[in-house]
């Protein structure tokens, strides 16, 4: 226990933990988000939220792997909303996390970009043709996001072929910024992220049957069972409303 | 001149000026003294290329550094440099900073040997030690002979003895003696040590607040009265002798020069060998009537060249005995009443004698 | 799962990076440091600022702006491309740009300050000597300025396999060619591997401990014999 602590306490000065401190007044409850889910939080669900129920949430935003890190070593965060299903599914199961209350709140679109116009095809022909030197992916292992496109490539009988092209970002974001440079030609990026930032670029969007679903899964904490706001926040997320705002960010909704 | 050094340097600085203009002869030893901050080794600095000053540097008839753009940087000017505080390299050893320089010129230069050098400065015993272990003196002694292992053709020395205690300073300056006769080298030897100067200068050049005072040979400058060095108290006059006679009786040696004879307390001399003595002004008292009855043994005639009352109540009085300049330094009231002026023949009643080597 | 053979490219990888880059800099450092200690003035100044850089900029910054410079659109890409010379991003002369840029005052200071802590007595002593300027340099100055030569060695050295944001931004983490220890501890963390995670730290750890254990022991030797 002592020694994985000590790993992940010397670990956790990593780039990417940032915090956003929403609004000044003793904030009622905090929240873990992953990164890839920031800007719709920001832009959309926190101020609709706030305007709704006149409460005020905390959001704490980082990798999935960080934030369940802390979460498990005792961070005070009231709910976890993650990049994958996994995480949520261990903190059920070992109780951090209160039984019941995990749901899928996004579906993670995953789509193929390239910043230079006329390289992605709308059937993703591109691939086929191996035409290009660098392609990007989040690391499967780590990135849901990345772990859809790799599958979706082997669907696609490419892995193999084009695993010499590949380059990793650590996160999805990170990924983009492979793409957005020039340096890999194309990669796999979350639609969320080219809606917020080149809504008019071309994509091809893998069909359904190329891969596991993204589902991005919420849990409330136990620290926070008896926590009102915090049910509140998570049953917005699955409100109509709350749907509907997260969709126009380029996820879908279960 | 076409042999000796000729320096001409005109420098600004935050606090300083210089503006000096000097020549010495190109061989022997030439003071360069004043008081702290006068500019000495700022002049020695220009002369070395450590300084980039406007100006013009001749040695020997090759030209260092002139007003056309000549301005041959320090590692080509063939001079050994002597700082005030050793430097010798910390990472060689004592060997190995005799042989820096030494291994930098062509052998066919090097005019000083290795053992020579070694031998003169006495550094045998010390050549595999670091310099870290050695005391100042020694330290001293190495930095000397690394310098002239370049061969150089002007030996340049910064208060050399400055910060050393004075055995270790009575034990160098017998190296830096021997030096003077051994090798047709010239050296400028930066000091504000009067003493210094009076043991080896022939030449001197007088700073004050960057600028040149006078230069000439040191006996000469040492006597005149329009430079401060005769108004110390300490101000003596130099004397080259040679040995005349020996007393074995009573220890005295009989010393010979233009205005007559000087008997000082010394041992056995080889008879014509020369020496150099320093009368100090305030050991010199003057008589109108030869006096006859006197414990002083060393009187000489001599005549008045100027007297001037450079201090309350006292006068300075420049005379000169067969042509060498001496000074005496008297009461105001005996000079009244003996009626001392310029052009008075009388006697010089000389106390004590100096004899430096 | 990570098994121990897969650690092997990692390394080999990190230690090859570490090596590299502490060679560049310190070629390319020396004459920098020693401009550097040599000069004063606006120049200096600022030239010294742009040095220290990288002390204040955080690596995925650093990291962000190499990526844009070396990619096709930047000027560093767009020339390479242009001489017809492939791309610096995902290879490994492109992380070695990166950690040469992040670990530049790592190893250019304590030259810097070595050099400086030297004096001009040494090097007017050597010149009166007939030491011309680069003799004066490798014989005087440098030996005079070992210690600072160790301690930046081995603060590059070591700065560099404790790097973690430039590499991942401009690697693209690839095994074998890019992908360092930092990266692939943060890889173990995120997928809750935390014993690899903490065997690879545990390592990371150990080995810097011993770095520079050995540091402190060659300083003190040094620095005896030249008293």
């Amino acid at each position: 226990m002592k020694a994985r602590n000590l790993a992940v306490a010397a670990i956790l000065a990593l780039p990417g933990l940032l915090s956003q401190p929403g609004l000044a007044n003793a904030a009622q409850v905090r929240v873990a988000v992953a990164a890839n889910f920031m800007l719709p939080m920001t832009e959309k669900v926190l101020p609709a939220f706030q305007r709704q129920s006149g409460h005020a949430v905390v959001a704490i935003y980082g990798p999935t792997g960080g934030l369940y890190s802390q979460i498990v070593n005792g961070a005070p965060y009231d709910a976890l909303l993650a990049a994958d299903a996994e995480r949520p599914r261990r903190l059920e199961e070992s109780g951090l996390g209160v039984a019941g209350s995990r749901f899928t709140f996004a579906l993670g679109e995953v789509v193929l970009w390239s910043a230079t116009p006329g390289t992605v095809d709308a059937k993703g022909e591109v691939l086929k043709q191996g035409k290009f030197g660098h392609l990007a992916l989040a690391n499967p292992k780590i990135a849901p996001y990345g772990l859809a496109a790799q599958q979706t490539l082997e669907k696609l009988g490419l892995w193999e072929r084009l695993k010499p092209k590949v380059v990793y970002g650590q996160d999805i974001s990170q990924t983009y910024q492979l793409i957005a440079s020039g340096n890999a030609e194309l990669g796999f990026v979350a639609l969320s992220q080219l809606k917020a930032d080149r809504p008019g670029d071309a994509y091809w969007k893998p069909g359904a049957d190329l891969h596991a679903p993204i589902e991005q899964q919420a849990i409330l904490l136990t620290r926070a069972k008896d926590n009102a706001v915090a049910r509140e926040f998570l049953a917005f997320l699955r409100s109509p409303q709350g749907k509907a705002l997260i969709e126009s960010s380029g996820y879908g909704a279960e | 001149m076409s042999t000796g050094i000729e320096a001409r340097f005109a420098l600004t600085r935050e606090s300083f000026a210089l503006d000096v203009a000097f020549a010495a002869p190109g061989r022997g030893i030439c003071g360069l003294f004043g008081a702290s901050g006068a500019g000495k080794t700022t002049v020695l600095r220009c002369i070395a290329g450590l300084e980039r000053a406007r100006g013009l540097c001749r040695v020997n008839g090759r030209t260092w550094q002139d007003e056309a753009g000549v301005f041959l940087p320090t590692h080509r000017r063939p001079l050994g440099y002597v700082f005030q505080e050793a430097s010798l390299f910390p990472h060689l050893s004592v060997r190995g900073n005799l042989e820096y320089g030494w291994r930098r010129i062509p052998p066919a230069q090097r005019r000083i040997g290795f053992d020579d050098a070694v031998a003169w400065l006495g550094l045998r015993p010390l050549l595999e030690r670091w310099p870290g272990t050695l005391s100042g003196g020694e330290r001293q002694r190495a930095a000397i002979a690394r310098a002239l292992l370049t061969s150089p053709d002007l030996l340049l020395a910064d208060e050399p003895l400055t910060g050393l205690d004075e055995s270790s300073k009575a034990e160098i300056l017998p190296y830096l003696d021997r030096l003077h006769d051994e090798l047709d080298l010239p050296i400028l030897y930066v000091t504000h040590s009067l003493d210094e100067i009076s043991r080896i200068a022939e030449h001197l050049v007088v700073l004050r607040e960057g600028r040149v005072l006078g230069s000439g040979p040191v006996a000469e400058l040492m006597t005149r009265v329009d430079l401060p060095l005769s108004h110390r108290d300490d101000a003596s006059a130099i004397v080259a002798a040679t040995v005349a006679s020996v007393d074995e009786t009573y220890g005295l040696v009989e010393l010979a020069f233009g205005g007559g004879a000087l008997w000082v307390p010394g041992e056995s001399q080889a008879r014509g060998r020369p020496v150099r003595v320093r009368v100090f002004a305030r050991d010199v008292s003057l008589t109108r009537v030869r006096p006859e009855q006197t414990s002083i043994l060393n009187v000489l005639d001599v005549v008045v060249r100027e007297v001037v009352h450079d201090r309350p109540g006292q006068a300075l009085v420049r005379v000169e005995a067969g042509g060498v300049p001496l000074l005496a330094r008297i009461t105001a009231k005996s000079e009244a009443r003996l009626q001392i002026g310029p052009g008075v023949a009388c006697y010089a009643q000389i106390k004590g004698v100096a004899l430096l080597a | 799962m990570a098994t121990w053979e897969s650690l092997i490219p990692v390394a080999g990888v990190t230690l090859r990076l570490a090596a590299v880059t502490t060679a560049v800099l310190l070629a390319a450092g020396t004459p920098l440091a020693w401009w550097l200690a040599r000069r004063t003035g606006f120049a200096k100044d600022v030239i010294a600022s742009v040095v220290a850089l990288p002390l204040v900029l955080p690596p995925t910054v650093l990291g962000f702006y190499l990526l844009l410079l070396l990619g096709p659109w930047g000027p560093v890409g767009g020339a390479l491309t242009a001489l017809g010379m492939d791309s610096l991003a995902f290879t490994f002369s492109g992380i070695v740009v990166g950690s040469v840029v992040y670990s530049l005052p790592f190893v250019v200071q304590p030259l810097q300050v070595a050099f400086e802590a030297v004096g001009t007595r040494p090097l007017e002593a050597a010149a009166t000597l007939r030491a011309g300027p680069l003799d004066r340099f490798f014989t005087v100055a440098a030996p005079l300025a070992r210690p600072g030569f160790l301690t930046a060695t081995v603060l590059g050295f070591a700065h560099t396999i404790g790097e973690f944001g430039v590499v991942l931004m401009v690697g693209g983490s690839i095994p074998g060619r890019t992908r360092v220890l930092s990266i692939a501890i943060f890889e173990h963390v995120e997928a809750s591997e935390y014993g690899q995670a903490h065997v690879i730290a545990a390592g990371m750890l150990g080995f810097s401990l011993l770095v520079l254990i050995a540091l402190h022991g060659l300083t003190r030797r040094l620095r005896g014999e030249a008293p």
